[in-house]
């Protein structure tokens, strides 16, 4: 209340708020723990790991500086493992989960945590489904909160009436979303990247998917997907190792025992080359570019994140935002982004301009993209990428929130407890010449999917 | 599932005595405000400097100055090229950014706590410095006019938003858009900005926040040392403007592109002036928890759940601001139903608060949010630095923040219904509704079809 929200201003009253630059930013794209120009070791937090006698397992940072408890609960349960014709069952399996379990109703579960003033979240994307809870560390608070939790993750309901409700929800803000332009362009660009890899499918499914979902699917979903075996408990802050061992099984010990999901089918990495110019009404033609990227995985991980840093990853400093923004204004955002993902996640370059300049910009676009492709990056601009990376490593686990993220990538993406120490060193180690073989290797800047949304006039068939 | 981040959870010194043994501050001859927020649980550092000016100090004609000289912030000094403030900022490790209000314009930077010299000086050099030229201001209000496009015209909630306080507003200058109006950045030149920086842009009209891993005394001898040389300026009185009574309610309808139509209402309420012995403002903030605090606060409950009159419902008030305040109510109408529908479930409500007030369990239901949210809030060194530099912008003091968290806490319920008696009525109330319109001569499926592959 006090103190202005600081999103982009959606909608409504939220006191406006105009930032110099909108900047892409990424979780997932973790960096760095080693400043080798200045030799400063940067403390790193201290990961504590086992596997809860439920299967699941836990990773688990003890700090006791706020009086207060973070945990999050991930499962492999994202929109990727929905089929075509149910395409949404994902999504809604994950958002009903706290619309009732056997022993609260939605209510109870609302009022029961804002009565001690914790916080239930959760997010969900291709790969995963996860549910967060922020409490106060006190013990009743604490008990009351990771009761409710283990209740909403162990024992969902899934009501039909409730699910009839969020469906009709659901399909009014699908049909919104297929008014607005940058919807439009994101759906027709994962078509054009996946074709038929399920990442093509929107996460909360289509108008048509959703209509046909009925809460035994939801069941049937939660069954198979919400294992115990494959689930990852991430726990930080002021409970003991004792209290998080303990935290950790009394919130999984009742998910399912059943195996883990398959692994989904490879993403074809070469597409053909499509440019699709969809009419709307907007001033701006909103512009999206890109192929299928890299896995989380992926050993160019490290020489693709940072040459992306350097091409359209680094805000007002990258070369696409001084090409298209600062040297000639024809856009307010222009960035370019790898999605780590279990299989490859797009590679996608994004702006928006006025309509009638959209063919100049998306020629610079292009133009500066093959250039870094064909060339690859500057010593100068490596040095200055690493510079940045690095002596920002920091900034990445100053806060809680931000370590509780770490815990479940290094948890659901299988990478090294170490993950953290180790990171400085790798991307010190990155060339110019593995950046550009690495670019190559996975661009080909003559095969891309554009998409244009808002064409210019005349120019759409 | 939804993450309630009530505003009002995000507030507020729990402990006075703890947040106030943290904070420092000290103003330099030349009238520089800076004060200091020791947090070392992380070896960072954050810089916020915050001009005392905003949109709301614009005159006719020139709306958007305030916005646009933000972005020219980044354009280089005499001694600092163009783009090359950002470059060494991103050199050290650090990120950055600047945001303009309708209150209040700021520039911050987050780094390691051992670039804070670096990040003081950068700041300090353009804080007196700065460099304007037709050609960087010429494609920069291309920028800014591109963001303008997306932001706002684009968007119909963004119109929305635009008109709504356009009429809300008759004389205050909250009827501008922070951005400007578009007509007024196609005529803005740079000697507009030129007099706009030389106007604000002063030492006694900022306020220096700097929180984290840092000791206060050397930060304030680091302030001295880059602050301390720039000169302070005559500051001519400010216009202060007061929307007077609206006197009856007011309706607009706005056409957009769009599938689901809005409802958006909004009551004039009085803005937090006095914190430590106004009661009104602090039962609005909780009248709005009440509403709006989370998935079964009574709009959500009554609107979505068990009426499904409305798909989405919010509630929101802000008591500190500069300028005036507003109470306002949105939703969205359920497949089926009609704006009116949903005009009418709110009045219902608001039949009902004004009736029958509120129950205690409501009450201390918020206020057990707003403690958390005290804790919650020693997460974010960031957010700390807002509050502080927000409040400070405005009028008010970062210590009036321990006191405004115990005048919540001490709001009765009898309070919370006066203030709905009081303030949520006919006279006070703008309603706008947003009538969606088919993208333009084609069915809703926009696309499908109208596509080639190369």
């Amino acid at each position: 209340m006090f103190v202005k929200k600081f999103e982009e201003p959606l909608h409504g009253f939220a006191p406006v708020v105009l930032f110099a630059a909108r900047l892409k930013c990424f979780s997932q794209l973790l960096v760095v723990a080693l400043c080798s120009s200045t030799a400063i070791a940067y403390a790193t937090p201290s990961i504590q790991h086992w596997q809860s006698a439920s299967g699941a397992r836990v990773l688990f940072v003890e700090d006791h500086d706020i009086p207060m408890l973070d945990v999050a609960v991930n499962v492999p349960a994202g929109g990727s493992f929905d089929t075509a014709d149910k395409a949404g069952v994902a999504a809604l399996t994950q958002q009903l989960l706290d619309l009732g379990t056997e022993d609260l109703s939605e209510d109870g579960i609302a009022t029961g945590m804002a009565d001690i003033g914790a916080q239930l979240g959760g997010s969900f994307d291709q790969d995963r489904a996860s549910v967060s809870l922020r409490t106060l560390s006190s013990a009743t608070e604490r008990d009351t909160a990771l009761n409710i939790m283990a209740g909403v993750l162990q024992k969902p309901l899934f009501s039909e009436t409730i699910l009839q409700r969020e469906k009709v929800r659901l399909i009014a803000n699908l049909k919104e979303a297929e008014t607005k332009p940058e919807n439009i362009a994101e759906k027709a660009f994962e078509k054009a990247v996946y074709g038929v890899h399920p990442y093509a499918m929107p996460v909360s499914g289509t108008t048509e998917s959703v209509a046909q979902i009925t809460a035994q699917d939801l069941k049937d979903f939660y069954k198979s997907h919400y294992v115990a075996s494959a689930a990852v408990v991430a726990i930080m802050g002021d409970v003991s190792r004792a209290e998080a061992e303990a935290i950790a099984q009394k919130l999984t010990e009742h998910l399912s025992a059943e195996n883990a999901p398959g692994t989904l089918p490879e993403v074809a990495m070469q597409i053909p080359a499509s440019e699709q110019r969809i009419v709307h009404p907007a001033s701006q033609s909103h512009i999206l570019i890109g192929v299928p990227g890299m896995a989380r995985n992926d050993p160019d991980y490290f020489p693709l994140y940072v040459g992306n840093y350097i091409l359209g990853g680094g805000g007002f400093v990258s070369r696409l935002m001084r090409e298209v923004r600062e040297k000639r204004g024809l856009a307010y955002s222009v960035y370019s982004y790898f999605m780590p993902l279990k299989q490859p996640g797009a590679f996608q370059i994004g702006l928006q301009t006025k309509k009638d300049q959209s063919d100049q910009a998306l020629q610079l676009v292009r133009s500066t993209v093959a250039e870094f492709i064909a060339k690859g990056p500057t010593e100068k601009e490596l040095v200055a990428a690493k510079q940045n990376i690095i002596g920002g490593f920091p900034l990445r686990i100053d806060s809680n929130r931000k370590i509780l993220d770490y815990l479940s990538i290094i948890g659901a993406y299988d990478l090294p407890l170490t993950y953290l120490d180790d990171f400085t060193a790798k991307v010190q180690k990155v060339s110019v010449a593995q950046i550009r073989a690495a670019f190559a290797h996975h661009i080909n800047p003559e095969a891309m999917a554009t998409v244009i949304v808002g064409a210019p006039e005349g120019a759409a068939e | 599932m939804r993450l309630y981040l009530l505003g009002i959870t995000l507030l507020l010194g729990l402990s006075q005595t703890n947040a106030r043994a943290e904070v420092f501050e000290h103003t330099l001859a030349n009238g520089l405000k800076v004060i200091v927020k020791e947090d070392h649980r992380a070896p960072v550092v954050v810089q916020q400097i915050w001009y005392k000016v905003g949109s709301m100090d614009e005159r006719t004609g020139k709306t958007g100055i305030a916005h646009a000289l933000e972005h020219l912030m980044f354009k280089g000094t005499k001694t600092v090229p163009p783009g090359e403030f950002s470059n060494r900022i991103a050199a050290a490790g650090g990120r950055e950014n600047a945001f303009t209000s309708y209150d209040y314009t700021a520039y911050f930077q987050q780094l390691h706590k051992s670039k804070l010299p670096l990040a003081m000086k950068l700041e300090a050099d353009r804080m007196h410095n700065l460099q304007l030229s037709p050609v960087e201001f010429a494609k920069e209000m291309k920028v800014v006019m591109e963001e303008r496009r997306w932001r706002t015209d684009d968007s119909a909630e963004g119109v929305l938003q635009e008109k709504m306080m356009a009429v809300v507003y008759q004389e205050h200058p909250y009827h501008n858009p922070v951005i400007g109006w578009m007509d007024d950045l196609e005529l803005l030149t740079v000697n507009d900005a030129k007099d706009w920086y030389g106007h604000w842009y002063a030492p006694n009209n900022a306020t220096l926040v700097i929180a984290g891993d840092v000791k206060a005394d050397e930060v304030f001898a680091l302030a001295q040392r880059y602050y301390g040389g720039i000169p302070m300026r005559g500051m001519s009185a400010r216009r202060s403007f007061i929307e007077p009574p609206q006197g009856g309610i007011r309706r607009l309808v706005v056409k957009a592109p769009a599938e689901l139509p809005q409802l958006a209402m909004g009551y004039h309420t009085p803005t937090l002036r006095d914190p430590g012995n106004e009661w009104k403002p602090y039962a609005l903030e909780i009248l709005a928890g009440i509403l709006n605090g989370n998935d079964s606060a009574r709009l959500n409950k009554h609107l979505v759940r068990e009426q499904q009159i409305a798909s989405d419902v919010s509630a929101g008030y802000d008591s500190t601001s500069r300028g005036p305040s507003l109470f306002s109510l949105e939703a969205t109408p359920s497949t089926g139903k009609t704006v009116g529908d949903v005009e009418t479930a709110l009045r219902h409500e608001i039949e009902q608060l004004v009736q029958d007030g509120v129950s205690e369990e409501e009450l201390q239901r918020v206020k057990a949010q707003v403690l958390a949210g005290e804790v919650y809030k020693r997460d974010s060194v960031f957010y700390q630095a807002m509050q502080i530099g927000q409040m400070e912008s405005i009028g008010l003091s970062y210590k009036a923040i321990p006191v405004m968290l115990e005048k919540l806490q001490a709001v009765t319920a009898e309070q919370v219904q006066q203030v709905a008696k009081e303030f949520l009525q006919d006279d006070n109330l703008t309603v706008a509704v947003l009538d969606p319109q088919p993208l333009s001569g084609k069915p809703k499926h926009a696309g499908e079809g109208s596509f080639h592959v190369r």
